[in-house]
């Protein structure tokens, strides 16, 4: 069925076809109206699961991970002040391997900021050990919700996952979504069975019980095995997708015209659609112009990106968040996935606080690239762009 | 029917081998509750003295699920499970939490009272041993007047807690929730009975156990259930039940001895007769407070008797 829809309502029917049976949440701007559909869904009878009005974020995140932990598939959402307060339990969440999904619906986070999108809610969880996996449409935001059960709990990760979307540019924009049948869902994703985390008291386990340090070392690197172990299955899952509803959107990374690029640009989010749009100008120009959408940010897909930029000349990250003193999260993973190339790589930081990234700061994104090819050197690893008083390149 | 201590069975649902302090109130109470809720139960522990002394991977004190993640949430976490239970069909399962008074009284008030007003379908148990003891004995709201606690010390300014005891029954019981019953690990008879009434009531039930904790309180080991008994008699704690509302006193107490009480424990050691005269003020207006509020919800919710 096809309707035009912003994401809160994209991501609330792929969670009510997905047949979640336990959610929890709490409203926050721009994710608020997802509580709302779901509420509404459950009301109106067309979605059968229990629904846990609970008091803050922290207690959405406990409730969830009880569920899960008792076996049952389970969802929340949030964004901004409501993620960084959930912050605690995202490591219990990961810990325990609990194959929870959770729609990010990305915000600026702290003062001073305001309800825009920025990545500093999602990208200081990266180590709480959860997937996150970025999106550029409506469509993509529905269609990742559904492949995130699946990817979640096959039984080579088991690990929760954050999908994460930008508030207001998705959320609060209605676009063309192909919502999902729920025949189709059926058979793309079974009816979850938990085999490693169940409390019934016919086989009582222990989940979460304090460990010492004879033992905590070895849960983790489990966790980091199983982090590695999804980017393979994250790929799978796309093309089981792509086959089954015909959309395909290639995994951990998609790219334009990288084959031969001289200089290669790497976003995150909503930007990509400006960068494309400026990236086939260039091409029209004879610049060879590339561009790298990175879809996923935890598994870092460091070896593609290092595979795909091996012929560049200059390579740009695009961040909409920062390690202070440091430089964008999203660049220090590509300086790591580039550690052994000598091609300068290129920070741009910009669109915090829901700035926006229009096409003109795009193509000085590109021209500061150019510029580094030719040279072979960046005049400076961090940029900030489109920023007051600051003069780029 | 009335449960007698022989109707309970022989085996431990909460088992021997966990690693509490000899005399430890909190454990011999949750010893004799786990019995009468039975095998067919989760748990859930934040952390607190028993999150730790029921076991570390890879062993479990508990025969039943147990689940654990953090401090402040057991309202929000057993509301999950309860929730969960009800998706797989398994209405016979009971949800029961233990958290520690600091869990329940400080951090964990939110998380209370938000699944206390959905009526979740669970038990909360609070062992209330006056303090933070996993973390080495620091006031709690819980603490009550005049205790020296680790950051309510004994020092030239003031001498122990200032402040007062809270009083989380009461805010329970402020909830309009079926069930909110205050015990102590020295009436056994009285605490296996309301855990028995907790058991058989559907929605949300609150019940406070009264746990004294030998290092933290310092007293001679032995003498646990003895101060439970005259803390009882004295005030410092009362025996309540409150049903739909209406509320029963299960046991007058003397409104004496609060002194000989204070001189068995470390705690109270250096209180004057000033602080106690102030901490034996507060107990009787708690007390003529509670009279009153018997009366008062009996004539509102029906029923005619005061105590049983
Ligand atoms: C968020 C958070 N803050 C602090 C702690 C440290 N902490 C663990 S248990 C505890 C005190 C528990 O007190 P109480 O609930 O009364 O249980 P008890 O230890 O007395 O049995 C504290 C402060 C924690 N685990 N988590
Ligand atoms: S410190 Fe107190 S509450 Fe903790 S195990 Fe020892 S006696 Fe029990
Ligand atoms: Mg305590």
């Amino acid at each position: 069925m096809r309707r035009v829809v912003g994401s809160n309502y994209a991501t609330s029917h792929a969670v009510m076809r997905a047949r979640v049976e336990v959610i929890a949440a709490y409203p926050i701007t721009p994710q608020t109206q997802m509580v709302e559909h779901i509420a509404k869904f459950i009301n109106d009878g067309i979605m059968d699961c229990e629904y846990i009005n609970v008091e803050s974020e922290h207690s959405a995140i406990s409730a969830v991970i009880a569920s899960q932990a008792a076996g049952v598939r389970s969802f929340t959402s949030t964004a901004s002040q409501g993620l960084a307060l959930m912050h605690e339990l995202l490591f219990s969440a990961g810990g325990l391997r609990l194959p929870i999904v959770m729609g990010v619906v990305n915000r600026s986070v702290g003062s001073t900021g305001g309800i825009w999108v920025e990545y500093n809610d999602s990208m200081p969880q990266r180590d709480c050990g959860w997937l996150q996996m970025y999106v550029e449409t409506n469509q993509e935001v529905h269609d990742m919700i559904l492949q995130a059960y699946k990817i979640a709990e096959d039984k080579r990760v088991l690990l929760p996952i954050m999908i994460c979307s930008d508030g207001f540019i998705l959320s609060h924009t209605v676009e063309p979504v192909e919502l999902a049948e729920q025949e189709e869902v059926d058979e793309f994703l079974p009816k979850y069975e938990a085999r490693h985390s169940y409390l019934d008291p016919k086989d009582p386990i222990a989940s979460g019980i304090v460990t010492p340090r004879e033992y905590r070392q070895e849960f983790a690197y489990q966790i980091h095995r199983a982090m590695l172990e999804a980017k393979d299955v994250i790929g799978e899952v796309n093309r089981d997708f792509a086959d089954k509803f015909g959309r395909d959107h290639s995994g951990l990374i998609e790219t334009e015209f990288v084959e031969d690029a001289e200089v290669i640009l790497l976003t995150l989010g909503t930007v990509t659609s400006t960068a494309r749009g400026v990236v086939r100008e260039l091409r029209k120009k004879g610049k060879k112009a590339g561009l790298v959408k990175v879809r996923a940010f935890r598994p870092y897909p460091a070896e593609r990106i290092a595979e795909v930029c091996k012929d560049a000349r200059a390579v740009g990250v695009y961040d909409r968040s920062v390690s202070f003193g440091v430089g964008g999260p999203h660049y220090l993973e590509v300086r790591n996935a580039l550690f052994d190339s000598d091609v300068p790589v290129i920070d741009f930081i910009g669109g915090l606080g829901g700035r926006d990234v229009a096409e003109a700061d795009v193509r000085s994104m590109y021209d500061v690239l150019l510029e580094a090819a030719k040279s072979g050197k960046a005049k400076r690893n961090i940029e900030w762009v489109n920023t007051r008083g600051v003069v780029l390149g | 029917m009335r449960l007698k201590l022989k109707d309970l069975p022989e085996e431990n649902i909460f088992s021997s081998g966990h690693t509490a302090c000899a005399g430890c109130g909190a454990a011999m109470a949750i010893r004799n509750i786990a019995k009468v809720l039975g095998k067919e139960i989760i748990i859930y522990v934040p952390a607190s003295c028993l999150s730790v002394f029921n076991g570390l991977f890879p062993s479990c004190a508990w025969t039943v699920p147990y689940h654990h993640t953090v401090f402040e949430n057991t309202g929000a976490a057993i509301s999950g499970l309860s929730r969960a239970m009800k998706r797989k069909g398994l209405d016979n399962v009971t949800v029961v939490g233990i958290a520690g008074d600091g869990g329940t009284a400080d951090i964990g008030l939110q998380a209370l009272s938000g699944a206390a007003e959905r009526n979740e379908d669970v038990i909360y148990i609070c062992y209330d041993n006056e303090a933070y003891m996993n973390t080495g004995v620091q006031r709690s709201g819980a603490t009550p007047h005049g205790a020296s606690t680790t950051t309510t010390p004994v020092g030239k300014l003031t001498k122990g807690k200032q402040d007062f005891k809270k009083d989380i029954p009461l805010i329970m019981m402020a909830h309009s929730v079926p069930y909110v019953a205050t015990a102590s690990v020295s009436f056994p008879l009285d605490l296996i009975n309301k855990v028995k009434k907790a058991k058989e009531t559907k929605g949300f039930r609150y019940l406070q156990v009264y746990a004294p904790c030998v290092p933290g309180w310092g007293y001679e080991q032995s003498k646990t259930v003895e101060l439970g008994k005259l803390a009882v008699e004295c005030g410092m704690w009362f025996l309540l039940e409150c049903e739909n509302g209406r509320l029963k006193i299960n046991r007058e107490p003397k409104m004496n001895n609060l002194e000989t009480y204070l001189k068995m424990q470390g705690r109270f050691r250096h209180m004057d007769e000033k602080q106690i005269a102030e901490l034996q003020e507060s107990i009787e207006r708690k007390w003529e407070f509670y009279k009153g509020y018997a009366e008062l919800t009996q004539r509102l919710y029906g029923g005619s008797e005061a105590s049983v």
